[in-house]
């Protein structure tokens, strides 16, 4: 494995070497390395670049690792990746990908995935994106993310993007049904002529489903976030969605809340911040000795922890 | 040894008002308590030693240096500590990581437990909390106590550090003003308006409108700040 590949490997997957248990590696828009185990299948698509993941009924505290690693210059793809997963599983699925574009070509990444996530089954999916390399071509992502979460199930997404990415559009749209519950964490760092775009939307059709969606995000120098999210609370049920940014220097942010009720026992909450660095919290950490660049980067590390 | 000559802040514009007028003064007792009335200026001049706040004039020097042209972390460096009224809050930034801040290199938590339990805190507890709004005033005021303490300054400075503090006595902190004195040495500067905390001063300062309107040890002061009471007498009578 070169240099390239183990950082990017580590950086959007959390991986030091070739990981335990199933895994798909997608390098160049080829397949770098795969396994699978007795409860998880992975299959190539026939039809269109990608997957299909499939896990059986009963799969307990197993993990699939599906990075995707793009070192090659002004590469273009769309990749589909589809999990079905049982009923009964506590799995963890780690996604993410890494750019390095050392070249003048925009390289650009478009993975779609789906989630059927079956009966009292418990997901948690990591999605890192991370960009690096000197050349000056752009470092594009856009993920799609289509969930079905059905009775009885849970999924909690951590979604990531710290730095690197020119320019990224993530599309989450998922339809909850009942006594399932859905929770998203987003955290985000933009910089330099950055666009970030998150657009959440959720259906709550069951009873008792639920919804958290929370974002954190900074946005630094002259890039641009636009947060969206809409809740659509059908039956009885809790939604809840929350962005706090934090906003440096010549940045610009948008918070575009939607909540729609169409039942009487929808209950759906939207809070929404967004503000410089408060100048109590840099005056605090200077008294201690920190100096202002120190206490700022503490600050924006934890907000983003 | 901290001197303040001749310190005067005024705020300019609409509101425009003098809340420091040629202010005087020598500290190297051990603890100085800092009273008088609301509103007398004496958090301004907390935020001045520790640098938040620029004089309009007047020099104020750590141990014969001059530091009033240093910043918050070049006096912080010099060992200026300050304990805030109102504590701030933090989202993400954990105890922890203020204690580590504070002590200057990374910290075991059977260290951060040393400070935590002075001020009747289980680190266990408290040591991977995030310093939110999901603390009480009670709790952060007690963290930032802890916090200073973990500094190990020679001059701290506490503004109103009773404030909010409920069951866990005085007497606890005046146990943690003596245990930083026995450590640092050095002078502890409290700003309080307690009988009890103002009984433990080796010296008194009575700030009023901006003006030391009396300065000395306890037995001088005391008394005298008792029967004159904050106010007006029919404010007095209801005391």
């Amino acid at each position: 494995m070169d240099k390239i590949t183990q950082d990017l490997l580590e950086q959007v997957a959390g991986l030091h070497e070739i990981p335990a248990g199933a895994y798909n590696i997608r390098k160049d828009g080829e397949l770098y390395g795969r396994n699978v185990s007795a409860n998880i299948d992975i299959v190539t698509k026939t039809d269109k670049p990608g997957i299909d993941i499939i896990i059986k009924d009963n799969t307990r505290n197993e993990s699939v690792h599906i990075p995707v690693i793009i070192a090659q210059s002004g590469l273009k793809e769309s990749v589909y990746n589809d999990f079905f997963i049982g009923e009964n599983c506590d799995v963890t699925i780690i996604a993410g990908c890494g750019i390095h574009n050392g070249g003048k070509d925009a390289s650009e990444h478009s993975g779609i995935h789906s989630f059927d996530i079956g009966k009292n089954s418990r997901v948690k999916y990591v999605e890192k994106h991370y960009g690096s390399g000197e050349g000056t071509g752009e470092r594009i992502m856009n993920p799609q993310t289509k969930i079905l979460l059905r009775e009885g199930s849970y999924m909690e997404m951590d979604t990531v993007q710290i730095e690197g990415i020119d320019s990224t559009k993530r599309e989450t749209t998922a339809k909850v049904l009942d006594n399932a519950q859905l929770v998203i964490k987003e955290k985000i760092m933009t910089h330099d002529k950055q666009l970030a775009t998150t657009d959440f939307s959720v259906d709550l059709d069951g009873e008792n489903s639920s919804a958290d969606l929370v974002s954190r995000s900074v946005a630094k120098n002259e890039s641009h976030q636009i947060f969206k999210s809409e809740i659509n609370g059908n039956g009885v049920c809790h939604g809840h969605s929350e962005c706090d940014a934090i906003i440096m220097d010549n940045a610009k942010v948008e918070a575009i809340p939607a909540l729609t009720a169409n039942n009487v026992d929808a209950s759906l909450i939207h809070e929404a911040a967004i503000g410089k660095i408060a100048g109590e919290q840099l005056i605090k950490l200077m008294t201690l000795g920190l100096t202002e660049e120190e206490a700022e980067k503490e600050i924006v590390s934890g907000f983003l922890k | 040894m901290l001197e303040l000559k001749n310190i005067s802040y005024e705020v300019t514009g609409d509101d425009s008002k003098e809340i420091l007028k040629d202010i005087n003064l020598t500290i190297d007792e051990r603890f100085v308590a800092i009273t008088g009335p609301n509103g007398g200026g004496k958090s301004t001049l907390a935020k001045i030693i520790a640098g938040i706040i620029k004089p309009t004039s007047g020099r104020i020097f750590l141990d014969g240096e001059d530091i009033t042209d240093l910043s918050i972390t070049e006096r912080a460096h010099k060992g200026i500590s300050f304990a805030f009224q109102q504590p701030v809050r933090f989202k993400g930034i954990t105890v922890k990581d203020l204690i580590t801040y504070a002590v200057g290199h990374k910290i075991s938590t059977a260290e951060a437990c040393e400070y935590l339990s002075e001020v009747g805190l289980c680190a266990k507890d408290y040591i991977n909390r995030e310093l939110n709004a999901s603390l009480s005033g009670g709790e952060a005021k007690r963290i930032e106590i802890a916090m200073t303490m973990a500094r190990g300054t020679s001059l701290s400075i506490f503004d109103e550090p009773e404030a909010g503090i409920d069951l866990w006595s005085f007497q606890s902190l005046i146990k943690v003003f003596e245990m930083m004195h026995n450590k640092a040495g050095g002078s502890i500067i409290i700003i309080s308006h307690q009988e009890r905390i103002l009984n433990i001063a080796d010296k008194i300062i009575v700030l009023a409108n901006g003006k030391v309107i009396n300065t000395g040890s306890k037995d001088d002061v005391l008394p005298g700040l008792l029967a004159d009471g904050p106010g007006c007498s029919k404010l007095v009578n209801k005391l």
